[in-house]
């Protein structure tokens, strides 16, 4: 605890512990609570002063750890907002990261008091919910937007709070998005499990050597494809993201759709038919996972998304229907 | 890396007449939209707009319109089926307004 004229706050370090990074870690694999959350309110981190920078965050732990560990060495306040244990970005989004909230905590938390200037930090990402000149007029208090990442916070401080165009920029390298497939996983695999059970379960239904002779022989099989699709549209999708064609996410999903389709025709050796309705199968799971992948991304617009799901959801659900009639079809006419 | 979502999309839109040229717009935008022309504010990539809505929230005189909102297929789904809780961005909700009891 640190002792200000608002009373004591609790003090905080810049290394993450291993406790902290196995928490994360668990986070994205959706381990445990889906809300990981910090308390809001102000901390202290290092040895602030009344003249030390004040930093607004999230109380997603994961952003609030990811500030505490850009600025080793570095004395200031962090006041973290209550954003319902979401993240900065999509906290934004949904007003939580907003002009009012953050105008009632600066109220609330007694920071006026603490610090002699009338300025905050915050991350770029919170700006689709903080409106700068509104906080202004709100509160007198002057709000810079520092750097899209955390980690770039160091360098645009010791620049005099000047951001370089790579700062402001929003990407979307391979490790962020192979960081996002896990839960892309998970919650695909929720509705992927009964599903595969499912076809294991009508894979006997009409086969010439009986109900478990079909079990084994078409439904595993197709299972087995079916859990195939669903690594590919939630982890391929992801990590080949900018090599597949197309701009719409479902037409990338449909090419990588293809792709797997084929490496399973190659591997699994089906009948014709059954074979084809693999693909079709895979198709739609592919495009559709892909599809979703949407949300996860960081330069979809909702315009965009709108548009693409016109045509794609359809099609998306024909392949489906079409690939689970042919293929209950192809054990008739084994 | 050539991540690049569809054209002709967005709903961005700026009116020239109103802009002061104060420059916040350029500094909130994630995906390097907007450039200074002469003083003005003007859409340079139209197509990279993701519509997060930070430069028309930060715009001190209107000039900016976009329908903000999160390009999330989930959202889209859990709305049109009449869900309004969901795991992060997968709602859709009126932009400014915290949802209630949250
Ligand atoms: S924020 Fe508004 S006034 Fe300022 S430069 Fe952009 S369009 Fe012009
Ligand atoms: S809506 Fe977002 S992405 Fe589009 S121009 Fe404005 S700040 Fe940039």
């Amino acid at each position: 605890m640190l002792e200000t004229p608002a009373g004591p706050v609790p003090r905080v370090a810049s290394p993450l512990t291993a406790r902290d990074r196995l928490g994360g870690y668990g986070v994205r694999w959706g381990i445990g609570r889906m809300r990981y959350t910090v308390d809001p309110g102000l901390y202290a981190l290092g040895q602030p002063g009344a003249g030390s920078p004040v930093l607004v965050s999230a109380n997603y732990k994961l952003s609030f750890d990811s500030l505490r560990a850009a600025c080793p060495g570095l004395a200031a306040w962090i006041l973290v907002l209550d954003t319902a244990g979401v993240n900065v970005w999509c906290a934004a989004g949904k007003g939580t990261m907003g002009t009012a909230n953050l105008v009632g905590a600066l109220n609330d938390r007694g920071l006026r008091q603490v610090v002699s200037h009338r300025q905050l930090i915050l991350p770029q990402l919170a700006a689709p919910g903080v409106s700068a000149p509104q906080v202004r007029r709100l509160s007198g208090f002057e709000v810079v937007f520092g750097p899209v990442m955390a980690r770039d916070l160091p360098a645009f401080l010791a620049a005099g709070q000047e951001a370089t165009p790579a700062m402001r920029h929003k990407n979307f390298p391979l490790a962020e998005r192979l960081a996002l497939a896990p839960v892309e996983l998970v919650i695909a695999l929720k509705y992927a499990c009964p599903a595969m059970l499912l076809l294991f379960l009508l894979g006997g239904l009409g086969h010439a050597g009986g109900w478990a002779a079909g079990v084994w022989s078409k439904g595993w099989p197709t299972a087995l494809n079916l859990l195939w699709a669903v690594l590919a549209g939630a982890v391929l999708g992801p990590a080949l993201l900018p090599w597949l064609p197309g701009r719409a996410f479902a037409a990338k999903g449909l090419w990588l759709g293809l792709l797997a389709g084929g490496l399973a025709w190659l591997i699994g050796r089906p009948a014709p038919l059954e074979g084809a309705a693999w693909t079709l199968m895979g198709l739609g799971v592919v495009s559709f996972l892909v599809m979703n992948f949407t949300g996860a991304s960081t330069y979809t617009s909702l315009s965009g998304v709108k548009q693409e799901m016109r045509w794609a959801v359809p099609v998306q659900m024909a392949c489906a229907a079409l690939g689970l009639v042919s293929w209950l079809a192809s054990g008739l006419w084994a | 890396m050539g991540l690049r979502y569809l054209r002709d999309v967005t709903t961005l839109s700026l009116e020239a007449g109103r802009c002061v040229g104060c420059g916040l717009c350029l500094m909130v935008c994630p995906q390097a939209v907007l450039t200074m022309a002469e003083g003005k504010a003007t859409i340079a990539d139209r197509d990279a707009c993701m519509e997060c809505g930070a430069c028309a929230n930060n715009c001190p005189t209107g000039a900016i319109s976009v329908q903000a909102g999160v390009g999330c297929a989930q959202a889209v789904i859990n709305s049109a089926l009449g869900r309004t809780t969901g795991a992060c961005c997968c709602t859709l909700e009126p932009r400014g307004v915290p949802p209630a009891g949250q």
